[in-house]
Formats: C-alpha cells, structure tokens, sequence
C-alpha cells in the first residue's frame, strides 16, 4: 500500500490527499446531521457535495491531457465572463464590443495551448486595450462609452487574461531541478489559494468578531482574515513537494499568494455590493457562481505564475 | 371546427395559396416533425441550457394540455426559441409562436425555415383584411386544438419597459373562454440578441411563468391586467 502510495506522481498523491480532506469533511458533516438533528445543515452539506464535484472536475481535467485541461480552463473563464458580463449594466450598443469580448477567450487559450506565449501576453492587454474602445466607436453612441469600454475591458483582464495564467502555468515543462513541473505547479497554487479561502470562513466562524471591511463584506473579519493567511501559508510545507522552492522561500510565495487571494476576494465582494447582487450567480450550489470561488485566484495566479517563471526558468 | 382547421392550415402550410394534395401533405408534415425534433434536441436546447444558461421559475404553471395562450414581453428574435424549448416531443408541433407575416414571409427561404422549425403562425400587422384578419387566423387556431405563443407589445422592445400590449389578445381571450392565458416574463433575451443583431451573447437568461390568468372587464382593462401580470412577474424569484 505504502508503494503503492509512493508510486504516484506528486499531482496523484495529491489528488489522494485531498480525495481524504473530503472524505473527513464529509463525515464531519455526516456527524454534525446527526448530533444536532434540530438545526439545518443543507447549505454546508450542498458546500461540501460541491467540494467534491469541483474537485472531480478540477482533477479529472489535469489528468485527461493538456487539451483536456486547457478547454476547461477556457470554460471557466467564460462562465466568468458570462456572470460578469449578465450583471453588467451594459447598453445595447456594446453589443459588438461584447461579441468580441466573448471571442478573445478562446483566441486566448489557442495561443496557449500552442505555445505562442507572447501573442497571449501581449492580444489582451494591448491588442482588446485598443479594439474593444474602437468597436464601441464604431457603434456611434457616445453616451456612457467611457464606461462601456472600461468595464468591458476590465472583465477581460480580470477573468479571461489574469485566470488564462492558470493554463501558461500549466504548460510549464519540468523545472531545471527536476522537482516540479507545470502540472504541480498548479495544484500548488489552486490548493493553496481554495484552502485559504476554506481556512479564512473557519477562522471567522469560530472566532470572528471584528470585522476587517464592514462596507465591503458583513462576512469577513480580522480574525478571520489573520487566522487563515496564518495557517494557509504553514499548511502550503505539506504542499511544498509540489514546487522547487526552499522552505523559507515556500512560506514566503505561500504568504504572499494567499494575501493576493484574500485581495482578489475583496475586490469582488466590493463587485458585488457595487451591483447589488449576493452573488455573481448559482451554477455552483452552496456557493454561487463559478465567479464566486475564482475570485480569489484571479489576482493570485498572474503574480504566482510570472515569480515562478523568472525565478526558474 | 373543419373550416377552422382548413383555414389554419392554409396559412402554415401554403405559402403561396395553392391547394395542397392529401398524402404528400401527410409524410411532408412527418418529415418536419422529425428534423424539428432533431433540431430542438442536437442545436436548440444545447444552445438555451449551456449558452444561455436559462433559469426556469414556475415550470408547475406550463398548461399540461393544448389549447393555451401563452403571453410574453418580446425583445428578441430569442423569444419563441427559448419559449418553445420548455415543450418536449410531440406537443412542440402543436405550439405555434404568432409572428409578423411582412418580416417572416419577405423571404421564401426564411418562412420556410421558421415555418418547418418554429411552427410560426404568420399574422398580418400591416394589409389586414376579412381573411387575415389576426384575431380570426389565432381563434382558427385554438379551434383546431392548437396552442399559440403571443407576444402583445407586438414588436421587439429595447427590453427595459414593457410597452403597451395590443388589445387583440384581450378579444382573442373572451371569444374562447376555455382556453387558459398563462403569462411569462423573460429575462436577458434583448440583451444576448437585441433588435438588429446577429450573434446572440453567452448571458445568463431566465424565464418566468406565471399562474393561469382569469381575464375580464372590456378588453381594454383586461389587457391593461394581461400587461400588469406579465410586469408583475419580472421581480419573482
């Protein structure tokens, strides 16, 4: 058994660590049903089903391929740019520009997935900077075109450029010292940032009382905030046979992973308040939207993926 | 109920106003139910769910039998696709949207294609006379047994405000007491594919059925209430 164990790659014996994580968590559920019949549980036993769907998900796309794996990263992105883009208030002339939102994404995740790394650096940033404005243009409604072009332009940098790092992350080759590839990588930093968005709720539901952001989000606390950047970053050693890092060099990308995590997590959450919504949607059930649990990775994953980058290769 | 029948089947089927033979009429007309079919499943629905996302509320209120009216806010050619895909196998043929004959019939290839895959009802806005009179081709209709889809703004709005619903589904609704008027809200369809538009966008839409509507009073009133109720059902959740 123990061989057996031993025997699988990093991102299996991951997979196997977190297939247990969920098998205690939903026992722990199980129990809590149980002990304390009177109270309902449905939105935390709907959480944790889902917990485990998306790690399905998550796993099986990795292991079917790169293609595999890149098409459902191309997915989310655009679930994400479609809640973004359905909340929107967006006038009838944007349509055009919206279109063309909607077709960088794939155009984004072509170009990763046939190595073109610098074309999907630069298409985004520079290439949507200057065509999303000129299609609103085009349309002749000057009305609110300042606004339109912003916000368009912002969404795609958020979710279709900044989560599109997740796929250059992964299409990393094995690292000069053999430790870590792409692959790893990437379970590394999406562990590590869903683990500290898990950590941040405990903390603050058994321990928070002062709120961190009151205007932005009822929900987060200081003693949330701080006992789950805490032990994220000292849980991110367990995971630390993923990367090629040292051990204070572990703790320190871990750390400033998570705070990026936890900021990427107030920006929208002040998203949300500004457009009157509890949630960016409800594809995911006991969660919300798909935007709703990639939030905290949006910021994440660029920083992540640009140090490992210029550190290591 | 034989002059209703043959008068509605002159206007889906003969385009042109020549009498139609029998049996050819029959395996033509299994035929379009076969592609319609296949269309729904293989391209209409997979669009609806994944692309558009849609969310039913009230599926319990959808009529379980045909005649009925179904009455909805229109502000796009997204509508009666997605309306007509909450209806599965052999009812869809039966669900007529109503449709504006001087767009869908300026082109043989478009009314063909709308006719063979949405079953659209083409009603006159424009030259109406004695024999396409709008009310008299819809009552043909639901004497034949089947069932319409209606949208009485009577054209695509920009989708914020309801604009004002024509009376004719008001007189419709009173000359056949029996058949049940259920309203619906549609949320999201102008703004994947508004009026002048090809390329609908991935937005999240939803669809909203109300209970069955008891309409009364002049058909002013009734449809000023056909109106309200249809308003009313955009903040359910």
């Amino acid at each position: 058994m123990r061989t057996l164990i031993l025997n699988l790659s990093p991102v299996g014996q991951t997979g196997l660590a977190i297939a247990g994580l969920l098998v205690l968590a939903t026992a722990g559920v199980a129990w809590l049903c149980h002990a304390r019949p009177h109270r309902d549980f449905t939105e935390l036993i709907s959480r944790v089903r889902s917990w485990w769907i998306m790690s399905g998900f998550f796993f099986g796309s990795l292991v079917l391929g790169d293609r595999v794996s890149l098409l459902f990263f191309a997915l989310i992105s655009i679930w994400c740019l479609r809640e973004f883009a359905t909340l929107l208030p967006s006038r009838p002339a944007d349509h055009g520009a919206l279109v063309l939102a909607f077709l960088a994404v794939p155009l984004q995740y072509y170009w990763i997935g046939t190595g073109q790394e610098e074309l999907a650096q630069l298409f985004i940033p520079f290439g949507m900077a200057i065509l999303i404005p000129f299609s609103l243009v085009l349309s002749q409604e000057t009305a609110g075109l300042l606004a339109s072009a912003s916000q368009v332009y912002w969404g795609l940098m958020v979710f279709a450029f900044g989560l599109s790092h997740l796929a250059f992350l992964l299409r990393l080759p094995k690292s000069p010292d053999g430790s870590a590839d792409g692959r790893s990588l990437l379970l590394f930093l999406v562990v590590l940032v869903q683990a500290s968005d898990i950590l941040q709720y405990l903390w603050g539901k058994c321990l928070g009382r002062h709120k961190i952001l009151p205007r932005v989000s009822p929900n987060k606390t200081w003693e949330g905030f701080l006992g789950g950047i805490a032990t994220a970053t000292a849980a991110s050693l367990a995971l630390g046979f993923l990367t090629p890092f040292s051990l204070p060099e572990c703790l320190a990308v871990a750390l400033a992973t998570t705070l990026l995590g936890f900021v990427g997590g107030a920006v929208m959450s002040a998203l949300k308040r500004d457009l009157g919504v509890k949630d960016f949607g409800r594809m995911i059930p006991g969660h919300g939207g798909i935007l709703d649990r990639m939030d905290s990775l949006c910021y994440a994953c660029p920083v992540f993926f640009y140090y490992v980058r210029h550190a290591y290769y | 109920m034989a002059i209703a029948t043959r008068t509605f089947a002159a206007t889906i089927f003969d385009p042109v106003g020549a009498p139609i033979a029998e049996s050819p009429n029959r395996l033509l007309a299994a035929l379009r139910g076969v592609a319609q079919q296949c269309f729904f499943t293989v391209v209409v629905r997979p669009f609806v769910h994944a692309v558009l996302g849609l969310r039913i509320l009230g599926r319990e209120n959808l009529p379980p039998a045909d005649p009925f009216i179904l009455v909805s806010n229109h502000a796009s050619h997204l509508d009666a696709v997605v309306l007509l895909s909450l209806f599965h196998g052999r009812r869809l043929r039966r669900i007529h949207p109503a449709a504006a004959a001087d767009y869908f019939r300026r082109s043989r290839l478009l009314f063909w294609l709308t006719s063979t895959f949405f079953n659209i009802l083409p009603i006159e806005r424009k030259h109406i006379t004695r024999s396409n009179d709008p009310c008299r081709v819809m009552q043909a209709a639901l004497e034949a047994g089947e069932s319409l889809i209606v949208f009485p703004e009577g054209t695509r709005g920009s989708g914020n405000e309801l604009q004002a619903f024509h009376a004719g589904i008001a007189h419709l609704a009173r000359r056949e007491p029996g058949v049940p008027v259920i309203p619906a809200h549609l949320t999201n369809t102008g703004r994947s594919l508004p009026k002048g538009t090809w390329v609908p966008l991935p937005l999240l839409c939803e669809v909203r059925i109300g209970g069955r509507l008891h309409l009364q009073g002049s058909p002013g009133e009734a449809s000023r209430d056909l109106a309200a109720a249809v308003r009313a059902l955009e903040t359910v959740s």
